[in-house]
């Protein structure tokens, strides 16, 4: 798998998901500033987590209308796989990549623990190395984590399997305890919770390993 | 010319910073609060153009920008 991870300023979990990635599968990985304009050849982008552009505006507003996103969005387009996490969530959002939005949580305060996911959809890319239903202990570090959709759209991504993990106990107020959905064409993930900081023991915790690992066998 | 954008949270989304501006209020003895919603105002300062061009692309910038219309709406104001 080659995988490249865009750079936005204000990212900061940039340099924990290329070391997830080298880790875990990854032959090969680059980091992509914001304002280039191409891609090099590669199988997976990453948008990582942090505070674009200070969260002005709308969280991932204007890192969603950033140069490298005409590329990104041809990647997308070709099929190639995008991972969005946390601040990246927002971005494809922001981005129309993703349906829905991520507003501020509920309770208006900044959660930073760990949550427990279910694995709702263990078909995609993303997450074939994990059980079907599993639950997850994935940290989570947001203060606008909050999804939201129309009822039309929900019921569209419930019924295409397109809620790929769901919070047990939601931490945020999101829509249906929806924590990270995928694209129609399933090659588009975004999702609030953090696998690259769930990758080292010593860190804590290791559920987050068999998303890089899953990666890496789709490209394979 | 100036113009002014209005951007509130569409009334079917919960807007947790309006319900908080609510209750504080309520806690220092305004009563009468019902609610609040809590939006963004952005001015912008424009070269002089036909009103109606200008509505156009200021209707464009908010598409494009300034609102997400999945959760925000948005009101434009010309100034002269």
């Amino acid at each position: 798998m080659k995988a490249a991870v865009i750079v936005f300023p204000g990212s900061n979990c940039d340099r924990d998901a290329l070391e997830a990635l080298r880790r875990h599968g990854a032959r090969k990985t680059v980091t992509v500033w914001h304002g280039d304009t191409s891609l090099p050849g590669q199988d997976l982008v990453v948008l990582p987590g942090g505070f674009s552009y200070g969260d002005y505006l709308r969280a991932g507003a204007i890192a969603a209308r950033s140069p490298i996103m005409a590329a990104v969005r041809e990647h997308a387009r070709r099929g190639g796989l995008v991972a969005g996490i946390c601040n990246g969530f927002q971005v494809l959002c922001e981005a129309g990549l993703l349906p829905g939005a991520l507003m501020r949580n509920a309770h208006m305060r900044f959660v930073c623990k760990t949550s427990v996911l279910r694995v709702e959809n263990a078909r995609t890319a993303f997450t074939r190395g994990y059980a079907q239903g599993a639950e997850i202990a994935i940290p989570i570090a947001h203060h606008d984590g909050n999804y939201f959709a129309d009822e039309q759209t929900l019921e569209r991504l419930e019924g295409e399997g397109r809620v790929v993990f769901r919070y047990r106990d939601n931490p945020n107020g999101s829509a249906r305890a929806i924590a990270g959905i995928v694209n129609a064409q399933g090659n588009v993930l975004g999702m609030m919770p953090h696998p690259e900081r769930a990758v080292n023991a010593l860190a804590g915790a290791c559920d987050g390993v068999a998303f890089f690992e899953s990666l890496a066998e789709a490209c394979s | 010319m100036k113009a002014v954008v209005t951007i509130r949270p569409r009334p079917s989304v919960l807007d947790p910073q309006g319900q908080a501006v609510a209750g504080a209020l309520r806690h220092l003895g305004f009563d009468e609060v019902e609610s609040a919603r809590q939006g963004k105002i952005i001015e912008l300062v424009l070269q002089d153009a036909d009103p109606d061009a200008a509505r156009a692309r200021l209707d464009r910038m908010c598409r494009e920008l300034l609102a997400n219309t999945v959760i925000e709406d948005y009101q434009i104001t010309l100034e002269p």
